[in-house]
């Protein structure tokens, strides 16, 4: 069986990252926020396969288990937050949500 | 056992107080009197017991603590000590009198307030060591904070926050201090201790850390006593304090300040101490002046006591490092005397603050007319604060002053200015206060008895003070000579 | 005997105690008797000891109540020294006294306040008496500041008036300076000879270094300088009348003023070591006495006319001390005593009898209504101006301009001040009688009263007969005195009785009895009044002293306390708080609360990081 290199996941990765990033910094809707997270953290996930792969260990794989389980639960958190925020606000736009400012 | 006691007494009581007030307040103002009439006796107790002279170390009380650390329950008890711990007590039966009928709300918590900060004061004078004196310390310092913040006047909680972080400051300099020392110790000497004996065996010279330690006990005892520039705490926690707050203040907490320097900073750092007196002298010489010209600038009453104070800490400072027998007695008495003299005054302004309803000097005016004995007794303390011979002061400030001349001669002539500017502040507090055309509405009401009482008991104080201080002399000289660790008596 | 000797300070001590504190509860009748019998007793214990000690001189007699403090050899007792000198202050303080304080006891009668009075007159003879006797520096420095305190609350003694207290306070103030130069002054002779006690300083002193004994000089005489009101602190006693009169005539005249010559009289050993302070003394006294006596001359209130009479006496006193005159020093102070307190006590009566009028020139003619008053006046002034052959004054006057010339350390331009200040003290003393006495009467009620024309007799008496105890050696040289004085004071020189000792003699005379023809011709003949303007404005100005220390000294001082009212220290902190404030305005404005923000800086950082890690 062929090996997918090692470079192409970790360069998978790092491009969902960038583009997670990206999103994150440059949306303003707090759901596409979350998205971006996700996005970000399926980067992460990506690279410890890519490195669980590589090195021949489950590791990886462990690693990307948890931050499944952990994406799930923040996720719920989140949405949780999010409708929170929306009842309050009546707008997804997270630059209304200022009021914890020093 | 008996020196457990002593701090044991004020905490114990400090606790029934509180618990006392579900009885009333009378029961809680009986508790704390008794309390603190049962410490002064304990203390005159020993000292009746041990005539003076002779040992330096009267009583002495050693339990492990935390021996992993080196840090012991360890007590002790020279004729210094003793003399500040009789302080100590009959500040704290004056101070309990004082708030008879000034404090309504919250009685027990003040009462607990108060005589916690008794115990903590009472600790430091006996702790021997240094994580005790520590504790003690913070002990001393929390309940201070709550009695200037929650029975102080308008300006309470800004004067209880200002005087919390710079005392606070300082807490945390004495524990840099402490720290470095015994771990410079430990490494040097492999000797893991805090107890004061055991460090003084291993003294640390000249060794270049120990310059940095010295200062920083220096600058915390410095912001107690206070010295010139680090004072600025004093006048507003003073003239936001309640009666007692202030009485305990000038009277115990300042002492404290003049107690460390005595006790902790020059017998741990003394070469390096010696290198840094001219720099203390100018220091105490400037809070002399400094303190006499802004006193004379004051128009609120307590204010102006409160720099009255600071002047006076100043011949505290120059007398410390002025390494002699002979002003270290001085300062001996001078911290008694003052102690009595300006918790009267406080106590005087209480009186005043209840009658005429202001501390504005420039608002009273001729109350010698409505209060002939209220003005008598006020001209008695106003004359020992300005140094008249035959009251506690002035014996005190004739020692320090001769005692400083004898090595520092400039500096002894430059802090007899003092004298003059002294009076200048003392006359025109007189002279606002009780003088010239009565002012309008004030209450024609003279003192009461119990305040007859307690001022009585404090000039009579100051008069034997100033007249025969001969037993507190004797009483002294052993500790401060093993302080100084000059031989007794005489020049250095 | 001489064991009694503590009673003398502590007779007007219980006194004051008692009327302090149970006096309230008496009547105004008891607390008048306890007033002036306590001092009465006092001055009953002087004469016993006197009497002793004619009877049999002990030398010096030391009585120790008990160990003030004791410090390795820094030991002040409370221990009272007794010699011919300290017995003569102690006679004149108690004696004096206690007739002012039978005077005091009528010229008071309606005073509300007469217990605070006598409370506080007792304590000053009590202090008095501690001055006087003090073996040690620090107890005589404790009667010092003692007859200083009573001083400053018995000029502000009728308190409701401002200007009381204001004079009270400068009072106090001014001799303060003084008060500070002495005690100085003692740690210095501590350093120097490691001893306060006055004796055995006085045998150490030849051991002082020439500098060491100048320092210590010069800073007693700063001491003696403020008490007795000389250049350049003397701008207090004027402004000091404003006591009760009885008040003015034992304190500001008879007593504590003239704690300055005893002083330098008592620490004598010192002062010798010390040449240049001896002539500091002399020229000081010289000074202030001319210029004092100017200023009397253009008084119009009565009593300040009194006031710089006084200044210019005890500068008389000051330049005998300079002189090395000793005992003619004290000699001017006993007899001092008695005209000047005669002379107040006098012009109470005449300020009382016209209703609190105090202004010379608003008098007249009083000789009518109160011809006692006149009488005794007139000798107070015979004697003040040293009228020749018969009066107090006069020997001891002549005494000190004798000795100016001719004493070892005397100059003949110091006799010059001296023999112009007599006659100028004869011109002020008569044109004070002429103008109150003499020429149109006003309206008076005549006085009548045995507590007060007991004390003026006695005082006129003595005013005449005090000067025959040390006569001119040309006048039969008859001098108890200076031999009661001896064992003390070291011994002036000898008079020739020749023709220089007649010729001074005469002088003296010439001065007094010119300046009361002076004083004739200008105020009873014409009534002249200085105008108030020019040197006569000047003059009674005290020579503008009060306005240069004021520019000086007293709205610098104001001025500085005004700068830093509001503790500049605290300045500093309050900028450390500010400091604060602002850095805290800046890192919470980081804290937006854009969630974006957080990611992009959370981005910032992390990039930082990692590049920091590569490229290290």
């Amino acid at each position: 069986m062929a090996t997918v290199p090692v470079a192409h996941g970790l360069l998978l990765a790092g491009v969902l990252f960038a583009l997670g990033l990206v999103a994150l910094l440059g949306r303003r809707n707090v759901i596409f926020m979350l998205l971006a997270v996700e996005i970000m953290l399926n980067a992460a996930g990506v690279a410890f396969i890519a490195a669980g792969a590589r090195w021949g260990r489950v590791d990886g794989q462990v690693m990307f288990l948890f931050i499944l389980t952990m994406a799930a639960a923040e996720v719920s958190v989140g949405l949780a937050l999010v409708l929170q925020f929306y009842n309050r606000t009546r707008t997804l736009d997270v630059d209304a949500a200022t009021s914890m400012k020093g | 056992m008996i020196l457990l006691a002593l701090i044991l007494i004020p905490l114990l009581g400090g606790l029934l107080a509180w618990w006392a007030e579900r009885f009333g307040t009378r029961a809680t103002r009986w508790v704390a009197l008794v309390a603190t009439v049962l410490q002064l006796g304990v203390a005159a107790g020993i000292w009746a017991v041990h005539p003076g002279g002779g040992q330096t170390w009267w009583l002495d009380y050693a339990r492990p603590w935390i021996p992993q650390f080196g840090i012991g329950l360890h007590l002790a008890l020279d004729g210094f000590s003793l003399l500040l711990v009789l302080l100590t007590g009959v500040i704290g039966v004056l101070s309990v009198a004082a708030s008879w009928e000034g404090i309504t709300v919250k009685v027990g918590f003040f009462h607990f307030n108060l005589l916690w900060t008794l115990a903590g004061i009472t600790g430091i004078f006996l702790s021997f060591d240094l994580f005790l004196f520590y504790v003690c310390w913070e002990v001393m310092l929390v309940p201070l904070y709550f009695l200037i913040d929650v029975w102080g006047h308008e300006e309470r909680h800004f004067a209880a926050k200002k005087f919390f972080i710079f005392t606070q400051t300082a807490g945390l300099f004495l524990l840099l201090g402490m720290l470095g020392l015994v771990l410079t110790v430990a490494a040097r000497f492999h000797v893991l201790t805090f107890d004061y004996f055991t460090l003084m065996q291993h003294p640390l010279g000249l060794y270049p850390l120990a310059r940095w330690l010295m200062l920083g006990f220096f600058l915390a005892f410095a912001v107690k006593l206070p010295a010139v520039p680090l004072h600025t705490w004093l006048p507003d926690a003073h003239t936001q304090a309640p009666v007692a707050g202030s009485v305990d203040l000038a009277g115990l907490v300042l002492k404290v300040g003049a107690y460390g320097l005595m006790r902790l900073t020059l017998p741990l750092f003394p070469e390096i101490s010696r290198a840094f007196a001219p720099i203390a002298l100018t220091l105490a010489v400037l809070g002399i002046l400094y303190g006499a010209v802004l006193a004379f600038a004051q128009t609120d009453l307590k204010r102006l006591v409160a720099y009255t104070s600071i002047s006076h800490m100043g011949f505290v400072l120059l007398g410390i490092f002025s390494f002699n027998t002979m002003a270290w007695l001085g300062v001996t008495i001078i911290l008694l005397a003052h102690g009595l003299s300006t918790g009267a005054l406080f106590i005087f302004v209480g009186i005043l603050n209840d009658r005429v309803k202001t501390r504005d000097i420039t608002r009273m005016g001729g109350l010698w007319a409505r209060a002939p004995i209220l003005g008598g007794l006020t001209l008695f303390f106003a004359l020992a604060a300005l140094g008249l011979p035959g009251l506690g002061t002035f014996v005190g400030e004739l020692l320090v002053l001769q005692g400083t001349f004898l090595v520092q001669p400039l500096f002894a002539v430059l802090a007899s200015l003092g004298f003059i500017l002294s009076s200048i502040y003392a006359l025109w507090m007189l002279q606002r206060v009780f003088f010239g055309p009565p002012a309008p509405h004030v209450e024609a009401r003279d003192v009461k008895p119990h305040e007859t009482a307690m001022l009585a008991a404090a000039i009579a104080l100051t008069l034997w003070l100033g007249l025969y201080p001969q037993p507190m002399l004797d009483t002294a000289r052993a500790g401060v000579a093993q302080m100084l660790s000059t031989p007794e008596g005489g020049t250095p | 005997m001489f064991s009694l000797l503590w009673l003398a300070p502590t007779l007007p001590l219980a006194g004051f105690l008692i009327l302090a504190t149970v006096g309230a509860r008496l009547p105004r009748r008891v607390n008048t008797a306890l007033g002036v019998g306590s001092v009465g007793l006092a001055a009953l214990v002087s004469l016993l000891l006197a009497a002793a000690w004619a009877a049999a001189p002990p030398g010096a007699y030391t009585q120790t109540l008990w160990t003030w403090l004791h410090v390795g050899t820094f030991a002040p007792g409370i221990t009272f020294y007794l010699d011919p000198l300290a017995l003569v202050m102690l006679l004149v303080v108690t004696g004096v006294g206690f007739l002012i304080h039978v005077y005091a006891a009528w010229y008071m009668q309606d005073d509300p306040s007469i217990r605070r009075f006598f409370a506080y007159m007792n304590l000053f003879v009590a202090m008095m008496v501690v001055l006087v006797l003090a073996d040690n520096l620090p107890l005589l420095y404790l009667g010092w500041e003692g007859v200083g305190l009573c001083s400053y609350l018995l000029i502000g003694f009728w308190y409701r008036e401002p200007g009381n207290v204001k004079a009270a306070m400068k009072a106090f103030l001014i001799t303060r300076i003084g008060d500070t130069a002495l005690i100085i002054g003692l740690f210095l002779l501590f350093a120097q000879l490691g001893t306060v006690q006055i004796q055995a300083l006085l045998a150490a002193a030849p051991g002082l270094t020439p500098a060491a004994a100048t320092w210590a000089a010069a800073l007693l005489l700063g001491g003696a300088v403020g008490k007795s009101a000389q250049l350049p602190l003397q701008t207090w006693l004027p402004d000091a009348m404003a006591g009760p009169t009885p008040v003015s005539a034992l304190i500001h005249a008879a007593t504590m003023v003239t704690a300055g010559v005893y002083l330098i009289a008592r620490m004598h050993g010192i002062f010798t070591q010390a040449p240049g302070v001896m002539t500091a003394v002399a020229v000081i006294g010289a000074v202030t006495m001319l210029m004092a006596a100017c200023s009397a001359l253009a008084q119009r209130d009565l009593k300040r006319v009194l006031a710089y009479s006084t200044m210019s006496q005890v500068g008389m006193m000051f330049m005998a001390l300079g002189v090395g005159a000793w005992t003619a020093a004290i000699f001017h102070f006993m007899t001092h005593a008695f005209f000047k307190a005669l002379l107040f006590l006098g012009a109470g009566v005449v300020i009382h009898a016209l209703g609190g009028e105090q202004d010379v020139t608003k008098m007249g003619g009083l000789r009518k209504t109160l011809p006692g008053v006149y009488w005794a006046l007139l000798i107070g002034a015979l004697s003040l101006a040293g009228f020749p052959f018969v009066t107090a004054g006069f020997y001891s006057k002549d005494a000190i301009l004798y000795l100016s010339w001719t004493a070892a350390r005397g100059a003949p331009w110091l006799w010059a001040l001296g023999w112009f200040t007599a006659f100028l003290t004869a011109v002020y003393a008569f044109r004070m009688i002429f103008l109150v006495f003499h020429g149109p009467a006003v309206q008076a009620h005549p006085v009548r009263d045995a507590r007060v024309s007991v004390p003026l007799g006695i005082l006129a008496v003595l005013s005449v007969i005090g000067g025959f105890v040390l006569l001119p050696r040309v006048l039969g040289g008859f001098a108890p005195f200076a031999a009661f004085l001896r064992p003390v004071l070291p011994e002036p020189p000898q008079r020739d009785g020749g023709i220089f000792e007649v010729v001074l003699l005469a002088a003296s005379a010439v001065a007094s009895l010119g300046g009361i023809g002076v004083a004739y011709l200008l105020f009873a003949r014409r009534r002249t009044t200085s105008p108030d303007a020019g040197l006569a404005r000047f003059w009674r100005q005290g020579w503008g002293f009060d306005a240069l220390y004021d520019r000086l000294v007293v709205h610098p001082y104001l001025w500085l306390a005004q700068e830093c009212r509001h503790d500049v220290v605290d300045a500093f902190y309050h900028g450390l708080a500010d400091v604060c404030l602002m850095l805290n305005g800046w890192l919470s404005a980081l804290q937006n609360g854009r969630v974006r923000w957080y990611a992009g800086a959370l981005v910032a950082g992390a990039v930082l990081l990692l590049a920091l890690l590569v490229w290290r």
